[in-house]
């Protein structure tokens, strides 16, 4: 099951406690909106589930978490299959300084040893399709993929990331680079992604968090306030933190 | 003519006196060399042994002696080198014992070389039981332009950025494997530059050689990595002072073959390095 479970999970910094008591559910194969003020926590959170914080000096973690029955902070999981599982998009593009078709297959170079041209072919026009570049990119896989335009570089680290196949993507404010049409259209993908994947997107625009997500989590100085149904949250929220940040009361 | 204006001709012009102060002595030093070198340089200069006491004929073995000697240094300095910076960029933590490490290696770079060539003849020829010979010069040479080497090969490695690092580690690759495709490919200009460098410092330098390798007269080539050979530097410096009456263009000649061959084995490197800039870039 690609979904993520989350109990009593606290986070340290050194002395610095950014994650208090977290607890939640992320079901699979829906859109899950992580929403707060810079520095509540929630991008700590995401980080959390592919041990991305591991490279952090001075980081300390308790708690559950469990993804595909196996819990990720203390059975010491197998960090190549958990981030093989567990996939990340970034704030900023960031291809890297290589050709498109080069960028695209760097995964599975990695992880599979002796893959064929074909099967490489395959695995770019699977990707590309998917998020839906094929058709802009298909005479241009060899030009290096920093000539392509932000959204397209962010598409581009989309499909990398899925070329190896995992079951849930972790968002970091995908779109915080992008005009709002491109944002416009990296939303329509992650509605069409989420047919196949359970994604987790962290994001300081309310409005996104509104229109795509299917649950949304409230987070405030390292807690989690408020975990439920988007329209639920959006409509009317239990917690008066919550209202005020949603109504734009929040300074 | 405002007061930001003035000041801002005040600085273009005093950076641009400080540039021409760089370039005036260089080039000087360069056209003095050309112009009283040019005229010795013929086939038989290049290609025959020394005769008459070193004051006719030509400069052969020192020419191959000084090419063996950087070919062996780079050699040894380079793997080793590029091993240490990135163990030091990529595995070091930063902690205390890092950071004095890092220091010393950069100090290092500055020890002057005479040091390393006592160093060398202890080591190696005493020690080791080398002698006076090929690997000993070598090895003495690779081991002074070691820190030159870690130094600017650790810096073009933690020139790549972080973010590349963290998506290959994100995408499931190991740390070796994001180092292996990632982080190398990108910071290669950099260490040829690091190569670079250190390639003309072990052509030019004669201290370090002086004890460990260079012969006075050797007119013949050398047959093994234990034999003795002829430099240039070193043989500049012997025509230059330890023999009487030797004629002006031979020595300058010497110079110029010397400069040549730093130049020309830069060239190379700065070619391949022009090749990897054009290919990556961020």
């Amino acid at each position: 099951m690609a979904d993520i479970r989350v109990d009593n999970l606290n986070l340290w910094y050194g002395d610095f406690q950014a994650l208090i008591d977290v607890g939640a559910h992320f079901p699979e194969r829906e859109i899950t909106a992580m929403i707060g003020p810079s520095g509540c926590g929630k991008s700590t959170l995401l980080r959390v589930f592919n041990r991305m914080n591991d490279f952090v000096e001075g980081v300390r973690v308790s708690g559950q978490v469990i993804i595909d029955g196996q819990d990720i902070i203390s059975d010491k999981p197998d960090l190549v299959k958990l981030r093989k599982n567990v996939g990340m998009v970034f704030q900023r593009p960031n291809p890297f300084p290589l050709s498109i078709y080069e960028n695209i297959v760097f995964g599975q170079k990695v992880h599979t040893e002796g893959l064929s041209r074909s099967e490489l072919d395959e695995i770019v026009e699977d990707s590309l399709s998917s998020v839906l570049l094929w058709d802009e990119l298909k005479d241009k896989l060899r030009r290096s993929a920093l000539s392509l335009s932000l959204e397209q570089k962010q598409r581009l680290c989309i499909a990398r990331l899925i070329a190896v196949k995992p079951e849930i993507l972790l968002m970091d404010e995908p779109c915080s680079t992008l005009d709002p049409q491109a944002t416009g259209r990296i939303e329509e993908l992650m509605r069409e992604l989420k047919n196949n994947y359970t994604i987790i997107i962290v994001t300081h625009n309310m409005q996104q968090a509104a229109r795509v997500s299917d649950n949304t989590g409230f987070m405030l100085l390292g807690e989690l306030v408020e975990f439920g149904k988007t329209r639920d949250i959006f409509k009317g929220p239990k917690d008066k933190r919550t209202e005020d940040y949603i109504t734009g009361r929040y300074g | 003519m405002s007061n930001t204006q003035r000041s801002q001709k005040i600085a273009f012009f005093f950076l641009f006196l400080a540039t021409l102060l760089i370039l005036v002595p260089v080039g000087l030093i360069v056209v003095v060399i050309v112009q009283k070198g040019l005229p010795a340089i013929n086939w038989q200069f290049l290609s025959d042994i020394p005769r008459q006491g070193m004051r006719a004929g030509g400069i052969f073995p020192a020419i191959i002696g000084t090419f063996y000697l950087v070919f062996g240094a780079i050699l040894f300095a380079l793997p080793i080198g590029l091993l240490a910076a990135i163990y030091l960029s990529e595995y070091a933590g930063n902690n205390p014992l890092n950071r004095i490490i890092k220091l010393a290696i950069v100090n290092l770079a500055g020890v002057p070389s005479v040091v390393y060539g006592l160093f060398g003849l202890a080591l190696f020829v005493v020690f080791l039981r080398f002698g006076a010979s090929i690997l000993s010069g070598s090895l003495t040479l690779g081991i002074m332009i070691l820190p030159i080497i870690i130094t600017t090969a650790r810096e073009a490695l933690e020139s790549v950025p972080q973010s590349f690092r963290e998506v290959s580690l994100s995408l499931g690759a190991s740390k070796w494997q994001t180092i292996r495709h990632i982080v190398l490919p990108n910071a290669i200009p950099g260490i040829l530059t690091g190569t670079i460098l250190g390639l003309g410092r072990a052509a030019g330098e004669t201290a370090p050689i002086l004890f460990t390798v260079a012969a006075f007269y050797l007119p013949r080539l050398p047959k093994s990595i234990f034999d003795q050979v002829m430099a240039l530097p070193y043989h500049l410096y012997v025509i230059s002072t330890q023999v009487p009456n030797v004629e002006e263009k031979i020595r300058y000649g010497t110079a110029l073959v010397l400069l040549s061959l730093v130049l020309f084995m830069n060239l190379v490197a700065i070619i391949i390095r022009y090749n990897f800039r054009k290919r990556k870039k961020w």
